[in-house]
């Protein structure tokens, strides 16, 4: 285990930041703390650092306890999402700051940095200032320096946050090179779904301080464990029911009353990928008009309005949307493949039920 | 000034030829007019005035005193900013309140307050005096009265400056390693170094024209306590406005030439922002 975190706890004043948190991550892996800011995500990751101490509970290092050992000593690199360059220093002395502090021959030093300069592709730049670089650069040189010293485990807190698009998809995928051949372990935090369902081997899902769930990106998107993940990561349908007449209503939609008696409530949730669509009004159970399309790359989504104005959301392949002629405003028909019951409150989420069960669903942008 | 880019505001003609008016009105010409009036001494005549013993004398101290209680000014004053940036405690606002009270208090009370605090029988002098140490009508009590008016120069230029510090470069330099003293003289301590020089130089600046709260204090001996200020209010009330106007040009002139050295020095030590 390179990283273990044991009933981990974080209160600030009056407020519990972090409240019983447990995980553990193995070397070499690549792991993402997930969760919409203010969910404790970063305080979790200062913690492992050195840069905040909890307040209840045990963090251990390569089998170490180091919770009454300086953030000097703890071996980490950290990587700031400012970046947090010297800025009085130049990419070489900002390169070689820890390895000056730990004392290393100045050989040994120009060495090592040459090495982390050809690796990061920061070739020339040596002798610039943080100022005369880009976003990007600068962020490859926090990388650089925060690898340099050869730490145990690398911490990124939002580290692609401060660039644009472009360079945050080049930053990613230096990310996962370098991951893989330098046999890191490493561990970012982020609130953008997407970068850790894209980058990460396994996901560390937070919410309110808390751990919702703790899987690789597939299982966390296809088996949510929590009502929370389950909106969180992706897009979700969620829907009212009740129940009138021995079966579950929402709007025109039916489902089984599912053990609930005479008037009662229940929500049910569904993924856009369980919706099958008809070009053929009358082929499918539900009718439908389309009412937007959003082009998300690979995959379309489309929201489909019913006759009483409830919406669902549903996504095609580019090539499907093509196929069955879906356009804006066009009549359609529509069935549900699958879906969860959702719990009242919080709580674990239910299997999802089959409707009619088809292919798996694939990973793709835009989810 | 490219004419044909877009400006929401116009008005850079307006504005400047504003700004070149109030600066020329204010500055410029009485200080052309300063040395217009010199030249009509002979050399031997301006020399005479501007550099006999005295006057040397009043230089010495002006300058020196200035420089004394800037340097004071730069290390504990950059001292109490970092203080009221970094730490909250009781009594913060009260002291962030009190650094602007030597702005605000009239010159001439500070010093007669200073001289009444710091002679033989003052709350302060009473105990100092018998130790030798003499806080009014000596060069130590100019440099006293310098460092008071001083002050609020030196922390009022480098408080936004540490606010806006970032604490993540501190945080990184923990993290690779680096104890206190280590990142503090590596890492802060160079980026804030042009701020402390120009917060050193503003204070030295109002030393030198420092008039009201020295003449109650120093005592105004000649070759001792005299300031050249001072020397050329003598002057002045001597009607002899010639020896005062030597006096003010050989002031300026040095004042200028430090002022040049300083931001000089602050723009060396700024050097890796710039370029």
């Amino acid at each position: 285990m390179s990283i273990e975190l044991r009933h981990v706890s974080k209160r600030f004043g009056g407020v519990e930041a972090v409240s019983d948190v447990s995980f553990s991550m193995k070397d070499g892996e690549l792991v993402a703390l997930l969760g919409p800011s203010g969910c404790g995500k970063t305080t979790a990751l200062r913690m492992i650092a050195g840069l905040e101490m909890p307040t209840a509970g045990d963090i251990y290092i390569r089998g170490q306890r180091v919770n009454d050992l300086s953030v000097q000593k703890r071996n980490v690199g950290f990587v700031f999402q400012a970046y947090a360059l010297f800025k009085n220093m130049s990419v070489f002395h900002n390169i070689a700051f820890g390895l000056k502090v730990k004392k290393w021959k100045r050989g040994a030093i120009e060495e090592r940095v040459s090495e982390l300069v050809m690796l990061l592709d920061l070739c020339g730049l040596e002798k610039r200032f943080p100022h005369q670089l880009s976003g990007g650069q600068r962020q490859r040189v926090a990388l650089a320096r925060a690898l340099a010293p050869n730490p145990t485990v690398l911490l990124l807190d939002e580290p692609f946050a401060a660039v644009d698009a472009k360079i945050r998809q080049e930053l990613r995928e230096w990310l996962v090179h370098l991951q893989y051949d330098l046999k890191l372990t490493a561990l970012f935090v982020t609130h953008d779904q997407e970068e850790a369902m894209e980058i990460a081997d396994r996901i560390v899902i937070f919410s309110h301080g808390r751990v919702e769930q703790i899987g690789t990106p597939r299982e966390v998107y296809e088996s949510p464990a929590t009502e929370f993940v389950a909106r969180f990561i992706g897009v979700m349908n969620v829907l009212d029911v009740e129940v009138r007449g021995g079966v579950g209503r929402a709007g025109e939609l039916e489902f089984p009353a599912h053990g609930h008696g005479e008037g009662e409530r229940f929500r049910i949730g569904f993924r856009p990928y369980a919706v099958s669509i008809s070009s053929d009004p009358s082929a499918l159970r539900y009718r439908a008009v389309v009412r937007h399309t959003y082009f998300l790359g690979v995959m379309m989504r489309v929201e489909l309005e019913l006759p009483s104005g409830q919406t669902i959301r549903a996504r095609v392949t580019k090539e499907d949307y093509a196929r069955l002629g879906l356009a804006d405003d066009r009549e359609v028909s529509f069935q549900l493949r699958e879906y969860r019951l959702l719990a009242s409150e919080g709580g674990l989420l239910e299997p999802e039920v089959a409707v009619a069960r088809e292919m798996p669903p694939m990973l793709g942008e835009g989810i | 000034m490219t004419e044909k880019r877009f400006n929401p505001l116009p008005g850079f003609r307006l504005t400047l030829g504003l700004s070149v008016f109030y600066l020329s009105a204010i500055v410029l010409i009485p200080i052309a007019a300063l040395f217009i009036k010199a030249l009509d001494v002979s050399w031997a005549d301006f020399w005479r005035l501007a550099f006999n013993a005295r006057a040397l004398a009043a230089y010495k101290l002006t300058f020196g005193a200035s420089l004394v209680a800037a340097l004071a000014n730069a290390v504990f004053g950059t001292l109490l900013a970092w203080v009221l940036v970094r730490y909250r405690f009781p009594g913060r606002r009260l002291i962030d309140a009190l650094v602007d009270f030597p702005f605000a208090l009239p010159t001439a009370v500070a010093g007669l307050t200073l001289a009444s605090l710091f002679s033989e029988n003052g709350w302060l002098g009473r105990f100092l005096v018998p130790y030798g140490i003499r806080g009014a009508f000596t060069p130590l009590g100019v440099v006293i009265a310098l460092t008071f008016v001083g002050l609020p120069f030196a922390v009022r230029t480098l408080q936004p400056v540490l606010e806006n510090f970032d604490r993540g470069v501190e945080e990184a330099a923990a993290t690779l390693g680096a104890g206190r003293l280590r990142t503090f003289l590596t890492v802060i301590a160079p980026t804030l170094v042009p701020t402390i020089v120009t917060g050193f130089a503003l204070a030295f600046a109002r030393a030198i024209g420092e008039y009201g709260s020295i003449v109650f204090i120093s005592g105004n001996v000649p070759y001792q306590t005299e300031i050249a200020p001072f020397l050329i209010v003598m002057r002045l009330e001597e009607y002899d406005y010639t020896g005062a106007m030597a006096l003010a040009v050989v002031l300026m002139v040095c004042s200028f030439l430090l002022l040049a050295a300083i931001n000089w020095l602050e723009h060396w030590a700024s050097h890796f922002e710039k370029q």
